[in-house]
């Protein structure tokens, strides 16, 4: 490292002033075309008619259903993933064995296959021509066009999120803590609530507000799966995509605009996770 | 005997951590598992709470084998190395935790937690974070902890490796002084030679997965059964092919020995020399202050052997030609060390006679 | 220290979780796409994979998503740069938004980008004027993979240059190096790694992404239809066994990427390990 330059160069670093102008202008730039002008263009569309028109939009009966649905798949998809991750988690961490890496590849795949894909899968698997559908069938039970398609859908791509999150604050801390709470006598749900749950506490939080925002806005997996039936097994992306297929822009717009508070909502509640934890660290 | 390990086991893939490990321990003692890192110290350790398996052999408790035991039900206390203090607990909640788990009533959890907070002096410290204890306090909240649901065994694993030396030593007294008094039977863990022997009644060696020797701290320094033990407890220089000094010519070709400061005897120039044909002359090699004596580097017969000399007798300069006795040293015989002493003394200089 | 199975309990109920949930909402669906597979008939594949329509989808997938991960080398690189190095007004309201394409659903990020680059759109009008077209066109489906992906490389990037001394940077200046030799020569080696990983996970969420283009793309086959698209296409189709064929050449040329990225990982991390 440098050590030996400091004194020659007085200390603190100091930045080009022309090239610091240029670099932060051209970056407040980018952002602003790429980040601002998206979440601007969509409240302006929206609310462009007036508050009334917003409204009517958005509680048109179809709206709030789809809305209704989204917190199904939404909250469904988010617990289960939530009670999957703090499984995985300890499963993977706590113990030593062959095939965890494996086990972590099988976690991490959801994230590498395309939304389409995984909408196909389980069109394959529960879908008319699936092998799984005459046994559905018999039961009376209906999977893919469908809500439990969208949940199932939902749940595929969003899996790895609370996992991957608590997996390696886990690894990172060994197991001196639980093994001394077992040998003063705690059994697995005292040692787990009582002595690992609240080191990965802010990694939960953070993880679930993740995977819910990633659940909300689900489409690509939740469109193959749907079915498109209006009122049915229509969640709010899929409704702004109708809307705006059927060039109801100003009704499409509405829409978007409680989704992007919900998002911006959730990348504030982000922000406030982290400056709580880390000021806990210390 | 309370505790006891027969012919114990255990290895982590080509890894030999326990090699037929057996000692056993009487109902009361304070003792400790000493050898250097990778010795095997740890995972003994580890197996008797149950927190390893054994591969093959057993261990007793009170005549009992506990190997069918889960961890929870061996009666262990263990004080981890880091102290594995529940961070997210105040000390209270951390003592009161195994009390909890068992279950037992409100009021004698409160009682018993008071009780031990008493014994460890920290009677004010009770609404505290580990976070904010000194590395001393955190050792003793372990150590309270560990009690606090009254187990028959306590286990410790390297207990002041993680305090800062000053600390260490008060530390050390005040640990042996509390499991005194409570009387319960003790083992901990340490890589350090002095720590085991001022702490313990009783000291297991272990090198390479195996026992090297057992018993009183004592009993290792002055007969250490093998060239490990010899070169591990205390301070010794280790030879090899001694034959060539005074008094031990009969050694086999290329046998080494080890020997103890305490063996050796200069006589400067003009001292009256006791035993004058056995002994040989030596060079002054260097002279270190040690604060109340010196320690001196003498050559003789080819070897560079350490010595101490009072400061009341007569002064020594570096390149001084002295007289050196070698009264006794430790030969290794293959595996054993054997106390040898100079056969050109009258009493063949076997009798090793310091007492306490 | 990883403990035996016997000392920490839970094993069972937490391994028994883990693998049947896996089981269940991973490995059977994936099984059901490798049965399918398996009973596509030689000509079947052929007939996709000779299928110009086919090929042109794939080839705007992976040429727009190579471009979106490039473009975003260099400015998520930049971003990442400013947002750590300098301190100035907006600096942790534009960190925060870095992350919104996670947070927003793509839906609406595909309608937004649409309607800001047609051409009425407050983007697509001016440039309409200099007789430049981005909505409905490739351009616009890079752009909306620029949004998607941006995070995937700031996010990569930035720890490592907080970690990274500006001491390196002064050390080369008092070498007497000018700025953007110090940057190319003493930074961007360091970043190296963490910047493969952002472009490969950004060309990989573009190569799959579909909600946020094809409301910017047009979707005019041979021009604008990307390999999701076809395979949404096939579906509605009824035609399984294509739809399962195309899936199947974009999983394998995925994995692919991926493998060779992490094969480059390993070599930087034995470069880097001295």
């Amino acid at each position: 490292m440098g050590a030996g330059t400091r004194g020659a160069s007085g200390g603190a670093w100091r930045p080009n002033p022309v090239a610091r102008t240029v670099l932060i202008v051209l970056s407040l730039a980018f952002a602003f075309l790429m980040l601002v002008m998206p979440l601007l263009v969509v409240v302006s569309q929206a609310f462009g008619a007036g508050w009334e028109a917003f409204w009517r939009a958005v509680s048109d009966s179809f709206t709030v259903k789809a809305a209704k649905l989204t917190a199904i798949t939404t909250v469904t998809a988010v617990a289960a993933n939530t009670a999957f991750g703090l499984a995985a988690a300890w499963a993977l961490t706590r113990y030593r064995y062959r095939g965890q890496g494996l086990l972590t590849t099988v976690i991490d795949l959801p994230f590498a296959i395309s939304p389409i894909i995984a909408g196909l899968i389980f069109i394959l698997t529960y879908g008319r021509l699936g092998w799984a559908y005459p046994f559905l069938e018999a039961h009376g039970l209906k999977i893919v066009f469908a809500v439990p398609g969208l949940v199932m859908a939902t749940v595929f791509v969003t899996i790895p999120f609370v996992a991957r999150e608590l997996i390696p604050v886990l690894a990172a801390r060994g197991t001196d803590e639980e093994q001394a709470a077992v040998l003063m006598g705690a059994g697995f749900l005292r040692t787990f609530a009582l002595v690992t749950l609240p080191h990965v506490k802010w990694a939960l939080v953070y993880s679930v507000i993740l995977c819910a925002a990633r659940a909300m806005g689900e489409f690509g997996a939740v469109s193959v799966v749907s079915g498109h039936l209006r009122g049915k097994t229509n969640t709010l992306p899929l409704h702004i995509e109708i809307l705006y297929n059927e060039h109801h822009y100003r009704e499409a717009f509405a829409v978007s605009a409680i989704l992007v508070i919900a998002s911006v909502l959730v990348l504030a509640a982000r922000s406030v996770v982290e400056t709580v934890s880390r000021r806990e660290v210390r | 005997m309370f505790v006891e390990l027969r012919e114990v086991s255990k290895r982590f893939g080509s890894f030999e951590a326990a090699r037929k490990v057996g000692f056993s321990l009487a109902k009361g003692t304070l003792a400790a598992l000493l050898g250097p890192s990778g010795s095997g110290k740890t995972t003994i350790l580890r197996m008797i709470a149950g927190l390893e398996a054994p591969d093959a052999g057993d261990i007793l408790v009170d005549g009992q084998s506990v190997l069918g035991l889960a961890p929870t039900r061996r009666g262990i206390g263990f004080v981890f190395q880091n102290y594995a203090l529940f961070r997210y607990m105040t000390v209270f909640e951390n003592i009161a935790f195994g009390l909890r788990a068992q279950k037992r009533p409100k009021a004698e959890v409160r009682d018993r937690v008071a009780e031990l907070l008493a014994l460890i002096g920290l009677e004010e410290l009770g609404g505290r974070f580990p976070a904010q204890l000194s590395g001393g306090q955190k050792q003793r909240v372990a150590f309270a902890r560990a009690l606090a649901p009254r187990p028959r065994i306590l286990l410790l694993d390297e207990p002041f490796a993680a305090i800062d030396a000053k600390v260490r030593r008060e530390l050390r007294s005040w640990l042996r002084r509390m499991i005194g008094h409570l009387g319960i039977t003790s083992l901990f863990v340490t890589h350090d030679q002095s720590e085991a022997i001022e702490v313990a009644d009783r000291i297991i060696v272990t090198n390479g997965g195996r026992v090297e020797q057992a018993g009183e701290p004592i009993e290792l320094y002055r007969s250490p059964a093998t060239p490990f033990v010899a070169r591990f407890i205390g301070e010794s220089t280790v030879l090899s092919g001694y034959g060539g000094l005074r008094g031990f010519e009969g050694a086999p070709e290329g046998a080494s020995c080890a020997i103890r400061p305490e063996f050796v005897r200069l006589f400067a120039p003009g001292e009256p020399v006791q035993f004058e044909n056995s002994v040989q002359e030596g060079l002054v090699e260097g002279l270190a202050f040690r604060g109340d004596a010196l320690e001196v580097t003498v050559t003789v017969g080819g070897f560079s052997l350490a010595t101490g000399y009072s400061l009341e007798r007569p002064p020594l300069s570096p390149g001084q030609a002295v007289k050196v006795l070698i009264y006794r040293l430790y030969a290794f015989d293959g595996d054993r060390a054997v106390l040898v002493g100079n056969r050109l003394l009258a009493n063949g200089g076997g009798g090793y006679n310091f007492q306490i | 220290m990883t403990a035996s199975r016997k000392t920490i309990p839970g094993f069972g109920l937490t391994m028994g979780i883990t693998t049947s949930y896996l089981g269940f909402f991973v490995l059977l669906p994936m099984i059901s796409l490798a049965l399918r597979a398996a009973d596509l008939s030689l000509g079947e594949i052929v007939s996709v994979a000779t299928d110009a329509r086919v090929l042109s989808s794939y080839r705007v997938s992976f040429g727009c998503s190579l471009l979106a991960a490039a473009i975003n080398a260099v400015f998520g690189t930049m971003l990442a740069w400013v947002l750590v190095r300098y301190r100035f007004p907006g600096r942790r309201m534009i960190d925060g938004l870095v992350e919104l394409p996670f947070a927003l659903p793509t839906a609406v990020a595909g309608i937004a980008l649409t309607s800001l680059t047609a051409d009425k759109g407050w983007i697509g009008a001016p440039l309409a004027r200099l007789g430049i077209a981005v909505a409905y066109t490739r351009a616009g489906i890079v752009v909306a993979l620029v949004f998607v992906t941006l995070p995937f490389v700031v996010r990569s990037i930035q720890p490592v240059l907080e970690e990274l001394s500006p001491d390196y940077e002064e050390a080369g200046r008092t070498l007497g190096a000018g700025g953007f030799t110090i940057f190319r020569r003493v930074v961007l080696p360091e970043l190296r790694p963490a910047l493969l990983t952002g472009f490969s996970l950004a060309f990989a969420r573009g190569l799959g992404e579909y909600g946020s283009v094809i409301f910017i793309a047009g979707n005019r086959p041979f021009r604008t239809e990307i390999a999701p698209l076809m395979i949404v296409t096939r579906l509605e189709e009824f035609m399984y066994g294509q739809a399962t064929a195309v899936a199947l050449f974009m999983l394998l040329a995925s994995f692919a990427v991926m493998f060779l990225v992490n094969r480059l990982q390993i070599r930087a991390a034995a470069f880097a390990g001295g």
